[in-house]
């Protein structure tokens, strides 16, 4: 079910073009904004739980009356949200204004932008873009500007040093990614998110399904690339200088509170979302289930989609609590001196296997 | 609707690109062109151009447009907010304006504009790819060629020991 199903079912009705158009858009978007918090809210609570069991503890448990956080601490993102809710919004004194209240408005947008072009299902994708894949890893560079806007008008220098480390972590790391991404692109033959996948049905040697991972050793490794620099392009832990608890306070996220904090977090784990939803379109197989031609309704594609992505998202705390952060000069061997050269020569070899094997 | 929603872009270009050129505080400028750069998107969308669309957020919005505010606070002292750029020489700015804004008239006027069909067209990328590699295979090597030697200058400057 795309938008474009919905404008026309609307043109039906509503005269005014422009009126059935919001109308539609608005009917697609509100459930993108409640998968975003959902997937926020959720996350939150499984990554205090699983950071929580990583590190032998047993996590948020909600003891004693009156501070119930319902049984096994549940409950304690909703109070957490609760909080933010209604917690103050200061803004600084020496801040620019409106740099300040802009920046997390585009950090926003560059996360919403691209759960809009995941395809959940056969049927369900809002827009099916030709140049799908090309275009999630285009707004995905859109957030940058963002956290290089909340960065330098929050005028602290934590913020600034957060920030310019995250604009050159971003970019450097957008290379492998974007390279990385090409080979799935070569293999298919197409940029559109529904092609890519239906180009990985069936199986190969009978047993694995014909996902783009399992094809050839290239793309096998293209995978681990890819995902790593997707982790490096949401500044999470191993790749997190920019908020760096330990040396920036909170790095690019310092001075803000309340609500404009709480886009950040909602943002930073739609990205989560956006590039895992990516990884497992391109590599995994999408929707299509794992034993080849098993539940493939498109009901089922819904649930292998969003377990694929589930199972990704937890990787990524898996990093998050396994390995210390990387100091800037390591970060920047590995993507310049390891990933980008690995990455072409992944290319190369690509190239060469279609030529000979097809 | 697609009237509408393409002045709506138009004004979001020229407007953003005023600001630009209008503003006092340097990094106001560099943030007023993303919206020229979003709205320039929009005017590809329009043209049917989905690819060059999406390449031009890739590479102006998310890479030349965050080394621009990259290189502003880098060669910024963090106390000082603002950087305001003059204008200086206006008589000798406003007759080259004129030209050129002369220049570019006769030329909107006199080229023989090609209308597209109102209809998206099947793929896109697949047509570019040909034609880059097949009828423009001189350009495309030397915009690379070029862009290769500028990489190996940045590198060769910013090493200490030159």
């Amino acid at each position: 079910m795309t938008v474009d199903f919905l404008i026309d079912l609307f043109s039906k009705f509503i005269d005014i073009p422009i009126v059935a158009f919001l109308l539609a858009v608005t009917i697609a978007g509100i459930p993108l904004f409640v998968l975003m918090a959902l997937n926020a809210t959720i996350a939150v609570y499984v990554e205090r739980k699983v950071s929580a069991f990583m590190m032998d503890r047993i996590g948020p448990m909600g003891q004693g009356p009156g501070l119930h956080a319902g049984k096994w601490g549940v409950l304690q993102t909703i109070a957490d949200a609760l909080k933010l809710l209604i917690k103050e919004d200061t803004v600084p004194a020496s801040a620019d204004k409106l740099l300040f209240k802009m920046a997390p408005f585009i950090i926003f947008i560059g996360a919403f932008l691209g759960i809009a072009a995941l395809p959940f299902s056969s049927v369900l994708q809002v827009v099916d873009f030709n140049v799908g894949v090309f275009y999630i890893i285009a707004v995905a560079s859109v957030g940058v500007i963002g956290i290089v806007m909340a960065g330098w008008a929050s005028n602290n220098k934590w913020s600034l040093y957060g920030a310019m480390r995250s604009a050159a972590q971003i970019i450097s790391y957008e290379i492998p990614a974007g390279l990385s991404i090409i080979v799935p692109i070569m293999m298919a033959g197409t940029m559109n998110l529904q092609s890519l996948i239906e180009f990985q049905t069936g199986s190969v040697w009978g047993i694995l399904p014909n996902w783009i991972i399992f094809n050839n050793p290239f793309s096998f490794l293209a995978f681990f690339i890819f995902f790593i620099s997707a982790v490096a392009e949401t500044n999470r832990t191993p790749f997190d200088i920019p908020e760096a608890e330990s040396e920036l306070v909170a790095g690019w996220m310092t001075e803000y509170s309340g609500f404009r904090w709480a886009v950040f977090f909602l943002s930073e784990y739609a990205n989560m979302f956006v590039v895992s939803g990516l990884a497992a379109t391109a590599f995994l197989g999408g929707w299509q289930s794992p034993i080849p031609g098993f539940f493939n309704s498109p009901l089922w594609g819904l649930f292998w989609f969003l377990g694929k992505i589930i199972f990704l998202i937890f990787v990524m705390m898996w990093f998050r609590w396994t390995f210390p952060r990387l100091r800037v000069d390591q970060l920047m061997h590995v993507c310049w001196k390891v990933f980008i050269p690995i990455a072409m020569l992944n290319i190369f070899g690509v190239g060469i296997w279609k030529l000979i094997i097809g | 609707m697609a009237d509408f929603a393409f002045w709506l872009i138009a004004a979001l270009t020229l407007g953003s690109a005023l600001m630009v050129v209008s503003s006092k505080s340097l990094l106001y400028s560099a943030y007023s062109l993303l919206f020229t750069f979003i709205g320039v998107t929009g005017l590809y969308v329009f043209l049917w151009a989905d690819f060059l669309a999406v390449v031009q957020v890739v590479v102006y919005v998310g890479g030349i447009l965050v080394l621009i505010i990259f290189g502003i606070m880098l060669t910024n002292k963090i106390s000082s907010v603002n950087i305001s750029h003059t204008s200086v020489q206006k008589g000798v700015g406003a007759l080259v304006v004129l030209g050129f804004v002369s220049a570019l008239g006769l030329m909107v006027y006199s080229t023989p504009w090609i209308q597209l069909p109102n209809s998206e067209p099947a793929e896109t990328t697949k047509l570019i790819g040909n034609l880059l590699m097949m009828d423009y295979l001189l350009p495309f090597e030397a915009a690379s060629f070029l862009l290769l030697g500028a990489l190996i200058g940045a590198t060769t400057l910013s090493r200490k020991d030159y």
